[in-house]
């Protein structure tokens, strides 16, 4: 016998309200972030980091533009939810945690904005 | 929350210290560690966009003795929550979620983690040092 109400049942929220979408996207994310990541650190053997040339010419690859612009974003996502997570288990109290997961909201927007903005200039700018 | 006097559950003090708590501490550690890093794996798109002098004294910045230390640090932090993520994974699909496996699992993370932070400094971080 299920103690859940049908209505319960029907939005299938259960008692935290969201139901299991922030676990299903943590989960999601970091599938996406396991090739990701790997295809990065390894393509950075292949070029010298600390030239400056080296590295544009590598950003400006089509395929390289693409998977930053992919790889940023979905970084930014999982990091927002693993650090949420990480406010919510030790902030109990209520007016510091909302304040602290906006915070961590707006932080994450400016980063993933940050990053695309400076992929893109790479790609297409001029001048560099 | 104004009910200080319900009882509480048992918190962490009060278990052995076990291999799989240390693993699970570490993914979480490692993790706040990688958000941090993101800063600067931003900042240094940033300062590829911003142009050569820009960057190239990011580049000094990170082949200083300082700069190695937070390097080899983020790869171990990335190849630790990378192994453990997997782990992680297969264990939502419902596959090593047993005592020996889990043991197993926590030895091949560690292990992968040492081999390939060890790997990753060499080829990333050594040939900056003397640029």
């Amino acid at each position: 016998m299920s103690l859940r109400s049908p209505m319960g049942r029907v939005l299938g929220l259960g008692s935290a309200k969201d139901g299991t979408s922030h676990w299903w996207s943590t989960r999601v994310t970091s599938l996406a972030l396991v090739p990701l990541c790997i295809w990065f650190v390894v393509s950075l053997y292949g070029i010298d980091v600390s030239d400056h040339a080296a590295v544009v010419h590598f950003v400006r690859q089509p395929i390289n533009t693409i998977l930053l612009l992919v790889l940023v974003p979905i970084a930014c996502y999982h990091s927002m939810l693993g650090t949420q997570e990480i406010v919510e288990d030790y902030q109990h109290d209520k007016g510091r945690k909302v304040l602290a997961l906006i915070l961590l909201q707006f932080l994450h927007t400016l980063v993933a904005v940050s990053g695309l903005y400076a992929v893109l200039k790479v790609a297409f700018g001029s001048s560099l | 929350m104004s009910n200080t006097g319900r009882p509480l559950s048992p918190h962490l003090q009060v278990y052995r210290f076990m291999y799989t708590m240390a693993t699970s501490i570490a993914h979480r550690v490692t993790g706040a560690v990688l958000s941090l890093s993101l800063i600067l794996f931003i900042l240094w798109l940033v300062a590829l966009a911003s142009g050569p002098v820009y960057y190239h004294a990011l580049v000094v910045l990170l082949s200083g003795p300082l700069g190695t230390v937070v390097l080899v640090g983020l790869l171990a932090s990335f190849w630790y929550h990378t192994c453990a993520g997997i782990r992680h994974l297969f264990w939502d699909s419902g596959i090593g979620i047993n005592k020996a496996a889990a043991r197993l699992s926590a030895y091949a993370i560690v292990a992968t983690t040492i081999v390939l932070t060890l790997l990753s400094s060499y080829w990333l971080v050594m040939p900056k040092v003397h640029p």
